[in-house]
């Protein structure tokens, strides 16, 4: 078991490797930073000093041992569009993804979950299969044209929500927060469906197929030859095997879900991360670029050890290994 | 009905010349097809909405790309309304800079369709190549291009398509951007979508290479290339098709999704995505059209598209469900 | 002569299933004209037709047949298990006098455990692999004794020394992966035994063991449940496990019952020409004969029964009346056969020489009357 989760951490550090390598790769080959940085009327003196200073004249081995040293630290210089430290940046505009991402995430999780159910235990009924149709037409769109949908619907049409930002924010000093506020709290509901909706629909669909399986095994049977209730049976039994297998995709669905909140931010003109990255892939920002690279290969690769650990914590079968007789 | 399923059934038994094998399965999909109202609507809308990219230059009243055919006083003239300054006819409407909005669609998805079907051939070609050569060869090649695949699906294409994207931008100077903003755009979508091709090929490749008919043709003295290209593509072909009839409908999205984000197609060559992108900001001040008819055309070409695609991997492939 | 339960007599035809019990008691589990079907798009199959028979208090009822011949299915039937769109069409069933084969589902699960217990093929699988043993016990007694969390402990555990595991306390908490198949099994039998159903569906029961493990099993299965007075309905294709353990024996064939009896009569006295070439080809049964004899042909599939006695293009004696009228369960010996051969006032006459009491059976026969 230990050989296993050791496999997993190494398999980790290799793709912060190869990530930290293209990121790096960005910073040394497209564009010059220099020239970024100072601009076209710079002396070639202070070209070379800025250059001694980032250390761009040590070679490239030791340029990448300095880079990722500072990634590590969480430094990645200064943004050649906004000329302010990159670090910065990403932090002031974190945690309005972060809610975002967290908000949709338990919306796409509990939904997908409680629909999958439904839809398995209730397979023949009309609202299943209104459910399963609909969710056909949910994974074949585009994330951006649903967000799109929902702000005519209910911000043009109906007036009920507002259509883009975040809201009133409050300042918790090392947090911004739009949880505290009705209007944040408001601002979010249509990006957290947006977001959300793909993802649960994917969800759904897994746990519908996997409880399905589930269902037909003998164990189901047999717990039902036992006597117990169709509850009993369906949710307790039934649920905790249909899950374990699930909690793969859904750990692996929640990194996506803040890669697709690139989307959604643009959509609603939310003030997050991905609409900084979006902004400096259209600018050739390659310290921002990096930076986010690095921010979200981080989180991916952090959420597949947790995911690892989780499904050794739910499965007996991995605990106690080798404790039978 | 059940008796048809039966007559189908029954044909292999006896066995067909390879003709007739075709034959029969032709009349299985075509059989398939007309019991599915869902997948004739799908297929008749993608045949009229490629049909309509295609014949674009005949069927549409202007050329949305030639500023010169533009009519800058007739913006914003609602749908189904005759211009009372040009005469021209807006079926459904005209733009900010006069444009009509029907014309504009129909450039708009030719552009869609051409990157859609471009970035599934490359990433097709691509994937099965590598793929190919990781299963046929074997050793340090297959290590090196699967852990690049295993590092690679750790991200969702989408982003994948983005980085690249901003990668090739930041390699080309910025004047050149506008031109070749449709090659960069096959090329990143591509690129982020190449490993389940490779993944599908290799294995198929591994199993084949095993089979006695490959280690015959070695065994004779046959030239690799001719053993790979021979032998083993046209039997790796089956998976690599049925997962690009499902691809084309996500290069569609990928692509749409890019130009809608600003860093696809630029507003001068406006592809679906694009359109949508200028539409928004027309949503709150009653020009509805801009937006709505761009995006019911994107709406009716993935999800007739994905359909398809779905249906199609049913029909060839059984298993993969 | 007692007993077939005096509710839903109507049905005339219920003589033919009529069934003396082991010691004249009321029957616990009285089956009468079961049918279950099976509708598919082409055709409706009858999966279980026309089938009856009783099981006395304490006593094992063992059913045997090739696969396919239903022999699982009335299990399933009698519990209500089975698979959609499996269904019963006709007949009924009744528990210790009370019908319960158009009970609704929801009327049906506080029965499920509580009267009627049921082991399945493979211990393997029958048990969920996510909950300890102990979980899974305790689950089941509370859920048919009103009983707290802690006598529900003090019950499994003792249940589990009752099958036969060895420190049970130690073992409560273990998860099924950590037992051996036997191991297993002792524990679904403990599960199936745990609110004292009066009586107990055995579905294959020994089939995926260890042969060495399989004796033992079944020895534990006939004492817990002889101490209980539970009755047993035995299903399995192994006609060695039916002499060693089975009072009565039903034989199964195309979905249909064809012959019943107690167990000593059926294998040394078959009736239905089927049960002789099955007792024939058995090695241990078959007395000392050069080669094991062999049933020319192969069941019919259940889309493609004959007409009339389901076994008649098989059989050395089918007469013209075999394929056109199908027939009844007729008493003959000590047991009851569905064939025309004993017919009491038409006798069919024997076509032949195959009869175990005779020697070799004839091969080459059969094959003409199956054209």
């Amino acid at each position: 078991m230990l050989a296993f989760l050791i496999q997993r951490v190494l398999q980790a550090i290799f793709v912060m490797f190869v990530v930290a390598l293209i990121s790096f790769s960005l910073f040394h080959y497209v564009g010059d930073p220099v020239l970024n940085m100072l601009g076209q009327e710079a002396t070639e003196a202070d070209r070379a000093a800025l250059r001694a200073q980032l250390g761009l004249d040590q070679p490239v081995v030791v340029q990448f041992w300095q880079f990722v040293i500072n990634a590590a630290q969480f430094e990645f210089g200064i943004s050649y569009r906004s000329a302010r430290s990159v670090s910065d940046l990403i932090l002031e505009r974190l945690p309005a993804t972060l809610e975002l991402a967290i908000i949709s995430a338990i919306f796409a999780v509990v939904m997908g979950i409680v629909l999958g159910i439904y839809t398995a235990i209730q397979r023949g009924s009309w609202l299943s299969k209104f459910i399963m149709t609909a969710s056909l037409i949910g994974v074949s769109l585009p994330t951006f044209l649903i967000g799109i949908l929902l702000i005519y619907l209910f911000a043009v049409e109906l007036g009920w929500l507002p259509a883009f930002g975040r809201g009133q924010v409050v300042d918790l000093g090392w947090w911004n927060t739009g949880l505290l506020t009705a209007s944040g709290l408001r601002s979010l509901i249509l990006p957290a469906i947006t977001l959300g909706l793909f993802q649960l629909t994917l969800i759904m669909r897994l746990v519908r197929a996997e409880m399905l399986e589930v269902l037909r095994t003998d164990y189901i049977k047999f717990a039902r030859a036992r006597g117990l209730s169709k509850r009993v049976v369906n949710l307790r039994h039934a649920l905790k095997n249909t899950l374990i297998p699930v909690i793969t995709i859904i750990g692996l669905q929640l990194g996506t879900i803040i890669a697709f909140a690139i989307i959604t931010e643009t959509v609603f003109q939310w003030p997050g991360v991905g609409a900084l990255f979006i902004t400096a892939v259209r600018f050739v920002d390659v310290p921002v670029m990096a930076a986010y690279l690095m921010m979200i290969a981080l989180v991916f690769v952090v959420i597949n050890l947790v995911v690892d650990l989780l499904y050794y914590a739910v499965d007996p079968r991995l605990r106690v290994q080798g404790g039978g007789k | 009905m059940n008796q048809d399923v039966k007559t189908t059934d029954t044909v292999p038994v006896a066995p067909p010349p390879p003709s007739r094998l075709r034959t029969f399965l032709a009349s299985d999909i075509v059989y398939s097809w007309q019991r599915q109202p869902v997948v004739i609507i799908a297929t008749l809308v993608t045949l009229t909405m490629f049909a309509g990219a295609l014949f674009a230059p005949w069927i549409a009243p202007q050329n949305p790309f030639d500023p010169r055919q533009l009519e800058l006083i007739d913006a914003f003239t609602p749908p189904l309304t005759t211009s009372d300054f040009t005469g021209n006819f807006y079926l459904l409407g005209s733009d900010s800079q006069g444009r009509d909005v029907f014309s504009a669609i129909l450039y708009g998805s030719r552009i869609s369709l051409l990157v859609g079907f471009a970035a599934v051939l490359f990433a097709l070609a691509l994937g099965t190549a590598l793929g190919l050569m990781a299963g046929f060869r074997g050793g340090w090649r297959d290590a090196l291009i699967m852990r690049i695949a295993d590092v690679q699906l750790t991200f969702p294409s989408i982003l994948m398509a983005l980085l690249i994207f901003g990668v090739i931008r930041g390699f080309l100077p910025r004047s050149m951007h506008a031109e070749v903003a449709i090659i960069v755009l096959i090329v990143a979508i591509g690129l982020s979508d190449w490993v389940q091709y490779a993944r599908a090929v290799r294995g198929a490749t591994m199993v084949e290479k095993g089979k006695e008919y490959v280690q015959a043709a070695r065994v004779i003295g046959l030239p690799d290339h001719r053993i790979l290209f021979q032998h083993i593509l046209p039997n790796v072909m089956r998976p690599v098709l049925v997962i690009g009839t499902i691809g084309l409908a996500l290069a569609i999205i990928a692509e749409a999704t890019l130009s809608f984000l600003g860093v696809g197609m630029p507003a001068t060559q406006p592809s679906l995505g694009t359109l949508i992108r200028v539409g928004q900001d027309y949503m709150f001040s009653g020009e509805w059209w801009i937006l709505l008819f761009p995006g019911v055309a994107l709406l009716l070409l993935a999800l007739s598209v994905n359909l398809l695609g779905d249906w199609l991997r049913d029909v060839l492939n059984p298993k993969l469900r | 002569m007692s007993s077939t339960p005096s509710s839903g007599e109507h049905n005339a035809a219920a003589v033919a299933g009529h069934e003396p019990g082991a010691a004249g008691q009321k029957p616990v589990l009285s089956v009468r004209q079961l049918r279950v079907e099976f509708p598919t798009r082409h055709a409706t199959l009858v999966a279980l037709d026309d089938i009856s028979f009783d099981i006395a208090p304490g006593e094992v009822l063992g059913v045997v047949g090739e696969s396919g011949a239903g022999k699982s299915m009335i299990g399933n039937a009698v519990i209500q298990l089975l698979e959609p769109p499996g269904h019963i069409a006709g007949g009924e069933v009744h528990l210790s006098g009370r019908r319960i084969d158009d009970l609704a589902e929801e009327d049906f699960v506080p029965l499920r455990g509580r009267h009627i217990g049921m082991i399945f093929q493979d211990p393997l699988t029958s048990l969920n692999p996510l909950f300890s043993i102990g979980d899974q016990l305790i689950e089941t007694l509370r859920t048919h004794l009103p009983i707290g969390e802690k006598q529900a402990r003090e019950r499994a555990l003792a249940l589990l020394t009752e099958v036969g595991i060895p420190a049970p306390e130690t073992r409560l908490d273990s998860y099924p992966h950590q037992f051996s198949g036997g191991m297993r099994q002792r524990v679904v039998i403990a599960l199936a035994l745990a609110a004292e159903p009066e009586l107990i569906i055995a579905d294959e029961p020994t089939t995926a063991l260890d042969v060495s493990v399989q004796a033992q099993i079944l020895a534990l299965l006939k004492r817990v449940c002889a101490e209980r007075g539970a009755a047993v309905m035995l299903v399995t294709h192994d006609m060695g496990v039916i002499a060693e353990t089975a009072d009565r024996v039903a034989v199964m064939y195309a979905g249909r019952l064809i012959e019943i009896g107690p167990v000593n009569e059926v294998i040394r006295h078959p009736q239905h020409p089927y049960t002789v070439g099955l007792m024939a080809s058995i090695p241990g049964l078959a007395k000392r004969r050069e080669r094991l004899y062999q049933i020319e042909g192969a069941m019919p599939r259940l889309a493609a029964i004959p007409t009339g006695c389901a076994f008649n293009p098989r059989c050395p004696h089918a007469a013209e009346r075999c394929r056109t009228e199908r027939p009844e369960l007729l008493p003959v010996g000590g047991s009851r056969a569905a064939c025309w051969l004993h017919d009491p006032e038409n006798p069919l006459p024997r076509r032949d020489t195959l009869d175990t009491r005779q020697g070799e059976p004839a091969l080459d026969s059969p094959g003409e009357t199956a054209r």
